[in-house]
């Protein structure tokens, strides 16, 4: 927590104000739509979203549930396609850090509310974590459906086939399921939701998770939710089986073979390298394979679990 | 289902009672009753802006009809009124036991998407989920509508008038319905065309033992295809009979007009 700003001399919130940035009937309201979209896995329910202090499409809707859930005890992270050490996740984990003195860690294994966007640690969480997403187009039939109204009575209605048309398309003309990001997922068997523009190779981790997964998208004003162990499985055909992206080359700095890689740029030449998106992730398998450290070189505060 | 009935009294498909539509104070049809037969093919003739679309439209379940009842028997042998059922169930029926063939292509088809994939719609709906086996149905369907099946991946947009009819046709039926409603179906479309997608329809409508109401205002069209035909003027019923009957015999002035208007070459 070395680069955190605190806001306070004790790191805590002055008594008398309410906790985490929003006022206490913003928080209200964002909690009851929070308890709704629980008990209705995968329906988007809207919440009268607030002017917050970053633009829209840079997490306003995971800000609003981050900051109505978030207490004294909490520890955050904060992720922005898998890294810790991006603007937006440096950003957003300083704005908590300053207006609430919320404890904040890059380690997976120690963070009780993790907001993301466009990734899932690749670390399996637990029951006494939160994820949420960060979300830009919560509606997963907006590019098939133009028109609101008629969307919502699609869902209303479990009317999905006209999803399934854009699936037929890719294989008729890739000869495989193509969409890679932004996979949609049927719910509880009942809603078809965006994951966000989660890769699909996340998708498997949705299922059945042991963490509570909430998504907020500002702009759109609507938030849903994912509870605790709730079946999540995403929409493919008997003969063309959902599949996630694999690699043939392991993680070019921890040497991973079962995470998610980004392709880098080294130099001028075109040199390239694959690596682990999820930094935490990379960073702790180095420490273990240096044999140096049981836990990462830059955290100062106590120990969490190590990585299997 | 008849297989089950007298061959000689099945009971009706279609019951219309009553059926009336207002826009405002505008009369979109009033009064308008018939009864349909499994297998029946029924032409609804009169001059532009006389009803013919409303009509279909109330009868498919898409517009909401003032007064009046629209009763449909299933191939589960229920009857049901299509205004008065919920809407999963109208719609899964729209989906199944009818389909409504659209006076322009455009509207009825997507236009970017592949034509499989039109053709496929109703099977993914309908809760089919193996690719193949779509693929293959969609290429029998090409074929029955004479499209070249090397076309399957192209766009509709691609497409000429008279194919993309064809396609919206194999499109709605490639669920087998047991009635289709037509709008025009030959409209907008050269005569030599015209000809092939009426043969088309013709064999079509006797292979799979359609129902058909079939709006048009050309009698030649009626006369070819329709069994029964019913004359409307200004939203009303003026003459209904045998399709042969009517068009030789007319008695009503409306009709009398209709048919000596007709050009014959």
């Amino acid at each position: 927590m070395t680069d955190e700003i605190q806001s306070s001399a004790d790191g805590r919130a002055a008594p008398g104000y309410s906790y985490g940035y929003l006022d206490a009937q913003t928080k209200r309201m964002v909690r009851r739509a929070v308890l709704k979209a629980v008990a209705i896995p995968g329906y988007q329910v809207a919440f009268a979203s607030r002017e917050m202090p970053l633009p829209y499409g840079w997490g306003t809707g995971a800000l609003h549930i981050t900051a109505s859930l978030i207490g004294p005890d909490d520890v955050l992270k904060v992720i922005d396609q898998g890294a810790d050490d991006t603007t937006n996740a440096v950003s957003i984990r300083r704005f908590f850090a300053r207006t609430a003195g919320v404890r904040t860690t890059e380690a997976t294994a120690d963070a009780t509310v993790i907001q993301t966007r466009h990734r899932v640690p690749e670390r399996p969480l637990g029951p006494d974590q939160v994820l949420v997403y960060q979300v830009p187009i919560p509606e997963p039939l907006r590019w098939i459906e133009p028109r609101e109204p008629e969307c919502r009575r699609m869902h209303a209605l479990e009317d999905y086939g006209a999803l399934y048309v854009r699936l037929y398309e890719d294989i008729a003309h890739i000869g495989r399921i193509a969409t890679s990001y932004n996979y949609p997922v049927m719910v509880n068997g009942r809603y078809v939701m965006s994951p966000s523009p989660i890769p699909k190779f996340d998708n498997p981790k949705l299922d059945r998770m042991p963490a509570l997964q909430l998504f907020g998208a500002g702009r759109e004003r609507r938030l849903y939710a994912v509870p605790p162990y709730t079946t999540v499985k995403s929409l493919d055909f008997e003969d063309h089986p959902f599949e996630v992206q694999h690699w043939e080359t392991p993680c070019g700095l921890c040497g991973a073979t079962d995470s998610f890689l980004d392709e880098v740029i080294v130099d001028d030449a075109g040199g390239r390298l694959y690596v682990c998106s999820d930094t935490d992730h990379c960073a702790r398998r180095r420490a273990i394979r240096d044999g140096s450290a049981t836990r990462a070189p830059w955290r100062d505060d106590t120990d969490g679990p190590e990585v299997a | 289902m008849t297989a089950t009935m007298p061959i000689n009294d099945p009971p009706p498909l279609l019951t219309v009672d009553g059926l009336t539509k207002h826009y405002d104070r505008h009369v979109g049809c009033a009064a308008v009753s018939f009864t349909l037969w499994p297998g029946e093919v029924l032409g609804l003739v009169g001059e532009s802006g006389s009803g013919k679309t409303t009509l279909l439209a109330c009868l498919a379940g898409r517009l909401t009809p003032s007064a009046g009842a629209v009763r449909f028997r299933t191939r589960a042998g229920a009857v049901v009124d299509v205004h008065r059922v919920a809407e999963p169930e109208r719609r899964r029926l729209m989906r199944t036991e009818w389909g409504l063939v659209h006076q322009t292509p455009r509207d009825g088809l997507r236009l970017d998407v592949s034509a499989g994939a039109n053709i496929g719609e109703r099977l993914l709906t309908a809760g089919e989920r193996h690719y193949g086996r779509i693929r293959a149905t969609a290429l029998d369907w090409l074929a029955a509508v004479e499209i070249d099946q090397a076309r399957i991946d192209h766009r509709p947009s691609t497409f000429s008038g008279g194919m993309q009819q064809r396609l919206q046709i194999a499109r709605t039926l490639v669920n087998r319905p047991q009635l289709v409603y037509m709008d025009e179906p030959t409209g907008g479309l050269d005569v030599s065309v015209q000809a092939r997608l009426l043969d088309l329809l013709r064999r079509l409508v006797s292979d799979l033992g359609l129902a058909a109401v079939l709006v048009t205002h050309d009698l030649g069209v009626v006369r070819l295809l329709s069994d029964r035909l019913i004359v409307m003027r200004a939203g009303r019923v003026v003459e209904a009979g045998l399709t042969d009957q009517v068009l030789d015999d007319p008695q009503h002035p409306y009709t009398q007009l209709l048919v000596s208007s007709v050009l014959s070459v």
